[in-house]
């Protein structure tokens, strides 16, 4: 046991004593959590800062606008609904296709209006939201996700996390929904995390309920040496929302749409740990580098430059081996 | 500069409350640990005369300063009498009244009585010293024996002191001379007579003295009497002095009873009145006679113990005082072990509720009512209700549940059931909606880890809260809690890994690498 500790010690593994007290705390100022909690708020400031978001189709605020959702998808055969402060994905609906008066769900299952409406009054009434307050229910753009994770992915849509340490993209990871996650992106509900090299943007080894594995567990398709497609975009993207909220350790959930390209799907104030397992190495040393760096530059293409130019310099500890 | 700020503070709030502690147990005598006994003297009166009179007053004199002994209670047993409590000058007197006495009559008075603590050293009200007596005009030979022993003692003795010790010395010779035959006068040296003419002597040489009467504390001894002795005032004080033998002081054993020469029983309307005394000793637990005696003591100190409150408040701050180590247990838990709760305070609040229902039974509870609440939750699902109105529909029934649990308990003779009433309704119905939420979002089994993992917590807590030595501690000391605060605000800066996350980590640093070869990396599509 002392043994393991020590090792994690020396490979920079942060726990979540660690990430609370030095990094949330330390990093991130209370007020600006409303930003990032707030669906509705993170998507308005994205726009307006020209970030690409999902497109939204509208808001339900009451009971009474819930009966009429139908006029809001109207024209729209996909759509997800979801609360406005929600976490882990939970209360997320996706909507993949209509088949006359019945929506069918990403995982096939059918559902008729008044359960959609059901769902969205309990979203409302704060069961997924954080602290269980009353909530209001986004309905917006499917993502129509880039068909590079097609083989790698089980129904839902495929996302990719970054972790943004004081504006620097510090580590990244895929999250691939698996059969166990019910479609969902997120590893605690048993999707793959894959980590991703940050320079080149292809993905090194996995893990699915933090446990290092080689293949999909769907599939049985090999998870290490998928590329991104759009990579340093992708990664300036990351880089931008810091702007959105200046919160120093930022989790930026990033999906990869087929035709409009990466879209940020929102932002988390309080990312998990599970990136350093997915990445199998300990986020302490690349924080570190960053600290010694600061003063950051303020534009995002200057600071992913120093991470390039961090990264190409430093043969990072752990097994990064698609580095070339 | 953070970190030495919070050592310090931490440092401080240890400091203080083991000083507080270190003075309670010093000086009011408090217990550390429970179960810990201190001998009680209990000594009873018994106040017996024959009527035959309709109407009777008794007088007693009972004791109000004992001497080198803290009175914890008091009882007055008497069937048919009315009760005064008269204080006049010094002196405390029961007067027990009836109309109504006949025949032989019986009364008690009972006082209990440990040795003085350290704090309970009071400081003797301010007397003014009594007047010195006059000369009384003695008659022969009384008057030449009396002349004849002061003069000698007088040229023997520095002070008041040494004049009454040497003058009772020389009373009490084994071979008296004449003068002092004159003086003993063939008197029982043990009885009061003999006290009253040794102050009746020392009058005649102006020195103030009188009689004081007391107990002597043996165990388990009756039909005793009050044993006399003699206390002189040298113009400071007053001072003890053994009738017998002239010792200074009192005995040890001494419980102070009576000041004066006044009779201590006196009967209006009955006849061979008689009183005698009977001592017992039993042990009683140290903290409740900490307690009595922290309650016929006024200090500061005394005033921040919790038994000056009355007792439904006592009992309501001994489970309140509890809870900040069940949030203890959670706090340890969560931060150093990593195991998941359902919120932070559920399982302090399900652990208070195992107090009231036992372990076993409050697990079964927890375990029945959740599952059922849970079953009954994903019927309403299927109603689609609103969030709120599912919510008391789901207390409803938690509640309509634990009727049903204590109805038939009564049913079955037992009477568990019946304590349940404090199980906390509302905490277990939000227990019931999160794990529904839970089981929905992650499945079955996250929410089974979950349950279980509070459910255990609270077990933990329980066994905590349970334990008698912290209860003591905390009730008596309820400034431990400052200790705690220190745990809890040094606790907050730990940063290092928890339990849970040395196993959920063990990939990082255990899994062997990839494969060194680069795999083939497939075009994007």
């Amino acid at each position: 046991m002392f043994d393991r500790l020590r090792k994690l010690r020396a490979a920079g593994v942060i726990g979540l004593n660690e990430r609370n007290r030095n990094y949330l705390m330390a990093r991130n100022p209370r007020a600006l959590y409303a930003r990032v909690d707030d669906k509705v708020a993170t998507k308005r400031l994205a726009i307006a800062a020209g970030i690409a978001v999902p497109q939204l189709y509208g808001l339900i605020r009451t009971v009474r606008e819930a009966q009429n959702f139908a006029h809001m998808v109207s024209g729209h055969d996909d759509f997800v609904i979801k609360p406005a402060h929600g976490s882990g994905g939970k209360g997320v609906l996706v909507i993949s296709e209509r088949r006359r008066d019945r929506y069918l769900r990403s995982d096939g299952q059918a559902l008729a209006a008044a359960e959609i409406e059901h769902h969205i009054q309990n979203v409302l009434g704060g069961i997924y939201s954080l602290g269980g307050q009353i909530d209001q229910a986004i309905v917006e753009y499917r993502v129509h996700f880039d068909r590079v994770f097609e083989t790698v992915s089980y129904r839902g849509v495929p996302d990719i996390r970054v972790l943004v340490y004081r504006g620097v993209p510090a580590m990244a990871m895929l999250r691939l929904p698996t059969r166990r996650s019910g479609g969902r992106a997120n590893l605690h509900q048993g999707a793959v995390g894959c980590g991703i090299d940050l320079l080149t943007g292809t993905t090194t080894l996995a893990v699915c309920r933090d446990q290092r594995i080689n293949e999909h567990p769907d599939f049985g398709t090999p998870l290490a040496g998928l590329v991104i497609p759009g990579w340093p975009a992708l990664l300036l993207l990351a880089a931008r929302c810091q702007d959105l909220a200046p919160l120093g350790y930022l989790g930026v959930d990033i999906v990869l749409d087929a035709s409009l390209g990466p879209l940020v799907l929102e932002l988390n104030a309080r990312p998990g740990l599970g990136i350093q397992i997915a990445n199998g190495r300990g986020l302490r040393g690349i924080f570190a580098a960053i600290d010694a760096a600061a003063p950051l530059p303020r534009g995002a293409d200057e600071r992913i430059a120093l991470l390039r130019a961090y990264l190409s310099a430093q043969h990072l500890p752990g097994p990064l081996t698609t580095l070339s | 500069m953070q970190r030495s700020h919070t050592s310090l503070l931490a440092g401080l709030l240890v400091a203080s409350a083991l000083a507080l502690i270190y003075a309670k147990v010093t000086r009011l005598g408090l217990p550390l640990l429970p179960g810990q006994l201190e001998p009680v003297w209990s000594v009873e009166a018994k106040i017996e005369f024959d009527s035959n009179r309709r109407a009777a007053l008794v007088d007693f004199d009972i004791p109000d300063r004992l001497g080198e002994f803290v009175r914890l209670d008091e009882y007055f047993i008497s069937r048919n009498y009315g009760l005064n409590i008269a204080t006049r000058a010094r002196d405390r007197h029961a007067q027990w009244s009836t109309r109504q006495a006949r025949g032989a009559q019986r009364l008690y008075y009972r006082i209990e009585a440990v040795p003085q603590g350290a704090d309970d050293v009071a400081e003797p009200p301010k007397i003014r010293a009594p007047k010195p007596p006059a000369q009384p005009i003695y008659q022969e030979p009384l008057a030449s024996a009396i002349q004849d022993v002061l003069g000698d003692v007088r040229a023997e003795s520095a002070d008041v002191f040494t004049f009454v010790s040497q003058m009772l010395t020389r009373l009490n010779a084994p071979a008296p001379d004449g003068n002092v035959q004159v003086i003993r006068n063939n008197l029982d040296r043990n009885s009061e007579a003999w006290v009253e003419r040794l102050a009746y002597v020392l009058a005649g040489a102006h020195i103030s003295a009188r009689m004081v009467r007391g107990v002597i504390l043996e165990d388990r001894v009756s039909n005793r009497d009050l044993v006399p002795w003699l206390e002189v005032h040298n113009g400071k004080h007053w001072e003890g002095f053994d009738p017998r033998s002239g010792n200074r002081g009192y005995p040890d054993n001494f419980l102070r009873w009576a000041v004066g020469s006044d009779p201590v029983l006196v009967v209006e309307g009955g006849r061979n009145a008689n009183v005698s005394f009977a001592v017992s000793r039993y042990a009683q637990s140290l903290t409740t006679v900490a307690r009595q005696r922290a309650e016929s003591n006024h200090s500061l100190l005394a005033n921040l113990l919790l038994f000056n409150l009355p007792v439904s408040t006592q009992n309501v701050y001994r489970v309140l005082l509890m809870v900040p180590l069940g949030a203890l247990v959670v706090a340890l838990m969560r931060s150093f072990v990593g195991l998941p709760t359902l919120g932070t305070f559920m399982p302090v609040l399900v652990a208070l509720a195992f107090r009231e229902t036992q372990l076993a039974w409050g697990v079964g509870l927890f375990l029945l009512v959740t599952a059922s609440g849970l079953s009954l939750r994903f019927y309403l699902e299927r109603l689609q209700l609103l969030l709120v109105p599912r919510l008391c529909a789901v207390l409803v029934l938690v509640v309509l549940l634990m009727v049903t649990i204590s109805l038939v308990c009564a049913r079955l003779g037992i009477d568990k059931g019946f304590s349940l009433a404090l199980f906390p309704i509302v905490i277990l119905t939000m227990v019931i909606e999160r794990l529904s939420v839970i089981w929905e979002e992650s499945g079955p089994g996250q929410a089974v880890t979950e349950g279980l993992g509070s459910l255990s917590v609270a077990v933990l807590g329980y066994l905590v809260m349970k334990n008698e030595v912290l209860n003591h501690i905390v009730f008596l000391f309820p400034e431990a809690l400052l200790i705690l605060l220190a745990i809890f605000i040094l606790m907050g800066r730990y940063t290092g890994y928890r339990l849970a996350e040395l196993a959920r980590f063990k990939d990082i640093v255990d899994a062997p690498a990839p494969d060194e070869q680069p795999p083939d990396v497939r075009p994007p599509a």
